[in-house]
């Protein structure tokens, strides 16, 4: 066991943890958007700054992507974490001003107004949607493109995404709900991405539950399930 | 090429070099890396072969084709040996001359020396011409003596006998302890001390270690690594080597940016003959060191030349840097313990080992060991890449090694580290370059750019260029670096405008404290430097720009007016002539006016006026 503090608190963690989700475990509260339990940490939105003293050195630094080290010792409210924070926020807020869970944060932490333009974008660039289909889904349909100023998601070179079976899992995590997915009695779709998919029926209910495609792909990678479980909507499983 | 199979063989192949060389052997030198070509040497190189049949003396006369030799704007150089007479910027068209005049009868082409601007006298030899004479090129220097595709050449001027001795009596814990303690320091861009670097790599566990050779050169005005690939890459190589052994591996890569084709063919080549004469692979001169290197071309971002992002990029995953909370001596390249150095760093490796600690640090100043390869560039007489001791001063740099400012203007600033660097005011002229000099100065080494800048350069403009290109050039990862630096551009542009803002500077200085401090990677991190350095000592020209809408260098377009001066306006009518947008009216022999509405301040009619007529405000 590595032990460490955070504002004052001795914490326990195992090897390999980073500093946010033990925070969170221990009931702190540190705001983060881009990082998922499921998820490898990325280090993208900056939001979970903390200070992070190891040795004699102080550091600002994302605690998502930071390894836990014996004896370190992290403050989560420090004045220099809340300024970094709110910097954050409001170059978020002038991004994507309409976008709730940017709005509650302005609002958590008294940013007012941006000193800058307003843009109308409701995509932070996260990056959670590209590690779920990568890392958890394992069909890599969406990826990041351009890079700087015009860097967004979306499928590779912006064609029908081949490789999506329309399962949902970006819209799923995405924290501005930026994802959007529609369904009619036959198909699915993914707003975002352009895929729509056919769906299958349930052997039992008749009704439309998933996409022909991500249930045979749902067959293939897992093992030891009776065939007709992917016949069958949750419900009459 | 016959196999050099060991130590003994590498010194036998190279007296066989020297001993082919006939000393009395009349041949003519010709630069040709990328600025040369540019200025269309290969025809010159294709003219004088020709010539040369055509006058029966092939074979008697050897052509020797070398890489850029720093002084790139009298490119290309054709050095008349062994006379050693320089001639720059030489045609086509002056090789008929060249044979029969100095190769045949002997004499100099006055026409084609380097003619000093001052004195108008002319100078006969490389070494005299104030651009080469104030330059230490231990380095570079060598780009002179070789043709970089052959590694005879680079074997007769004692090539490969640093890897030699190493590779015979010196253990890897001792070469790391030497580049310890030369002082080396990485010359990309922080500054790393490159013996520690080595240490942690190679006491890092791993299954295998790798060495990487950083060519992703790209701030705007810079290239060192490319002179340096181009006209010498087995001294990159070499460096490897010599890292290699040192750390305990047998893998490397050489990572080059995408627009460097030549610096690409000629290290490949380079890597070829190694391969075949046994010198790259295994049991490398009948000793148990193996081995081998690849080179990778980048797909053309700025942020690859960062580490992380290169490595991800040489995975074959987007250029993307990660946190380094573990460090890539430890877990880089597919998670195992690599070492990653410049170019310019690599190539010091093998002088530092022939040379010794001892002479490798009487050169520079205390925290800064050896000299720097600058690029030279901006406004100032003579640009090119120069090699200079650190601790020189930036006067020498740009009076004595530049020749002083071109044109009729001042010196305003230096900007030093590319967009990661900053502008250093003349004011400071006399400031030695090093790297902790240079970082309190609020600018920073970098890799070796050094733009010169005049008084008719506006600052607030130059930190937008800078800004514009980092808002283009970051991943877009952090939103720190992303968001950040394109509303420091937004709010730098309105500046230049004329729609800055009272608070503009201060809020300027907010949004370069989150982006330095909330940024993951060096980029982000010294983003901010082009306008912190610029609103440090230059404060008062955005002033102007905010409170009064001016720019007082005349640059920004949209806070300037062009005139014409009643007294100095002859009527020639050439200024109305050269306008666009027929803004200009007056008649002939009486005085013209420009109209500030139709006027699109292209500044032509300034360009054009014989009589400095035209002025702006």
């Amino acid at each position: 066991m590595i032990k460490f503090t955070i504002d004052g608190v001795e914490v326990e963690a195992e090897e390999g943890q980073n500093v946010l989700q033990v925070a969170l475990d221990n009931g702190f509260d540190i705001p983060h958007l881009c990082y998922h339990e499921a998820l490898e940490p990325y280090g993208a939105c900056r939001l979970c700054q903390v200070e992070i003293t190891r040795g004699n050195r102080t550091r600002l630094t994302t605690s998502c992507n930071y390894p836990v080290f014996e004896g370190i010792k992290v403050q989560t409210r420090t004045d220099k974490v809340i300024r970094a924070r709110k910097m954050v926020i409001e170059l978020l807020l002038a991004r994507s001003p309409n976008v709730p869970v940017i709005k509650e944060l302005a609002e958590e932490y008294s940013v007012g107004t941006p000193r800058f333009s307003l843009d109308n974008d409701d995509c932070i660039l996260c990056g959670l949607c590209e590690r779920v289909c990568r890392e958890v889904v394992g069909v890599e349909a969406i990826t990041f493109l351009g890079r700087g100023s015009s860097r967004k998601v979306g499928p590779p070179l912006e064609i029908n995404p081949q490789t999506c079976i329309a399962c949902g899992a970006c819209a799923y995590v995405c924290p501005t709900n930026c994802i959007k997915v529609e369904e009619n009695e036959n198909e699915r779709t993914i707003v975002r991405w352009g895929r729509t998919l056919p769906m299958k029926k349930c052997k039992v209910c008749g009704r439309s539950f998933a996409p022909w495609f991500q249930l045979d792909y749902f067959g293939k990678i897992t093992e030891g399930i009776p065939k007709d479980f992917w016949d069958k909507c949750p419900d009459c499983r | 090429m016959k196999r050099i199979s060991s130590l003994q063989e590498l010194e036998k192949t190279r007296q066989e070099i020297l001993g082919r060389i006939d000393p009395e052997k009349p041949y003519v030198t010709i630069t040709s890396g990328t600025s040369a070509r540019a200025y269309g040497s290969e025809k010159v190189i294709d003219t004088l072969r020709k010539e040369l049949k055509k006058q029966g003396l092939t074979g008697k006369i050897d052509i020797r084709i070398t890489g850029g030799q720093g002084f790139d704007e009298r490119e290309p150089l054709v050095i008349v040996s062994p006379q050693d007479i320089l001639y720059q910027q030489v045609k086509p068209t002056d090789i008929a001359d060249i044979v029969s005049e100095t190769l045949l009868g002997n004499k100099v082409i006055d026409r084609l020396l380097y003619k000093d601007a001052e004195t108008g006298e002319t100078v006969l030899h490389k070494t005299d011409i104030p651009f080469y004479k104030a330059q230490s090129p231990y380095i570079f220097g060598n780009n002179s003596k070789i043709d970089p595709t052959s590694l005879d050449d680079y074997i007769a001027i004692g090539g490969y006998s640093a890897l030699a001795k190493v590779l015979r009596e010196i253990s890897p814990e001792e070469v790391v302890d030497i580049i310890k303690k030369s002082g080396l320091r990485g010359r990309g861009g922080g500054g790393f001390p490159t013996g520690r670097k080595w240490e942690s790599c190679r006491n890092a566990p791993g299954k295998k270690h790798y060495v990487i050779c950083n060519a992703d050169e790209g701030d705007p005005g810079a290239y060192m690594d490319r002179g340096l690939l181009e006209g010498n890459p087995h001294s990159v190589i070499e460096g490897m080597m010599i890292g290699a052994y040192a750390i305990g591996s047998d893998e490397g890569y050489v990572y080059v940016r995408y627009e460097y084709p030549l610096a690409s063919e000629n290290v490949e080549n380079a890597i070829e003959q190694l391969r075949q004469c046994g010198l790259l692979g295994k049991n490398i001169l009948g000793t148990d060191f193996n081995f081998n290197i690849k080179v990778s071309r980048g797909g053309g971002a700025f942020i690859c030349g960062e580490s992380t992002a290169l490595m991800a990029s040489l995975e074959g995953k987007a250029g993307e840097p990660r946190a380094k909370h573990i460090h890539t001596v430890e877990s880089g390249l597919w998670d195992q313990p690599t070492n990653l150095n410049n170019v310019e760093t690599w190539a010091n490796v093998p002088l530092i080992i022939n040379k010794g600690v001892e002479w490798y640090t009487s050169i520079g100043t205390e925290g800064s060991k050896g000299t720097k390869i600058f690029s030279l560039v901006g406004k100032v007489k003579n640009t090119g890449l120069v090699e200079v001791p650190m601790g020189i001063t930036i006067r020498e740099v740009v009076y004595d090694i530049g020749g002083g400012i071109s044109g009729n203007g001042k010196l305003k600033a230096i900007q030093t580290g590319g967009p990661s660097g900053g502008a250093i005011p003349a004011s400071l002229i006399d400031m030695p370059i090093d790297y902790d000099r240079l970082s309190e100065a609020g600018s920073m080494m970098g890799s070796g750019g050094m733009i010169v800048m005049d008084d008719k350069t506006c600052m607030v403009d130059i930190a937008k260029y800078f800004m514009n290109f980092l808002k283009d050039e970051s991943c877009g990862k952090c939103t720190t670096c992303r968001e950040g630096t394109r509303r420091m551009y937004e709010v730098l542009n309105a500046i230049t405008e004329g729609n800055g803002k009272d608070g503009d500077i201060e809020l300027l200085e907010e949004l370069s404290w989150i982006v330095a401090e909330g940024s993951l990677c060096a980029l982000g991190q010294t983003a901010p430097n082009p306008v912190l350095s610029t609103i440090r000592y230059f404060r008062d020209e955005y002033e102007a720009h905010i409170k009064e809408k001016r720019c007082p260098a005349g640059v920004c377009k949209a806070l300037i007016t062009y005139s014409i001066d009643e007294e100095n306006c002859t009527g020639c009518g050439v200024c109305k002539n050269v306008c666009p947008v027929d803004a200009i009216t007056g008649k002939k022999k009486e005085l013209h006016t420009i109209d500030p509405d139709t006027c699109i301040r292209c500044g032509a009619c300034m360009a054009a006026c014989n009589f400095d007529a035209v002025k702006v405000v």
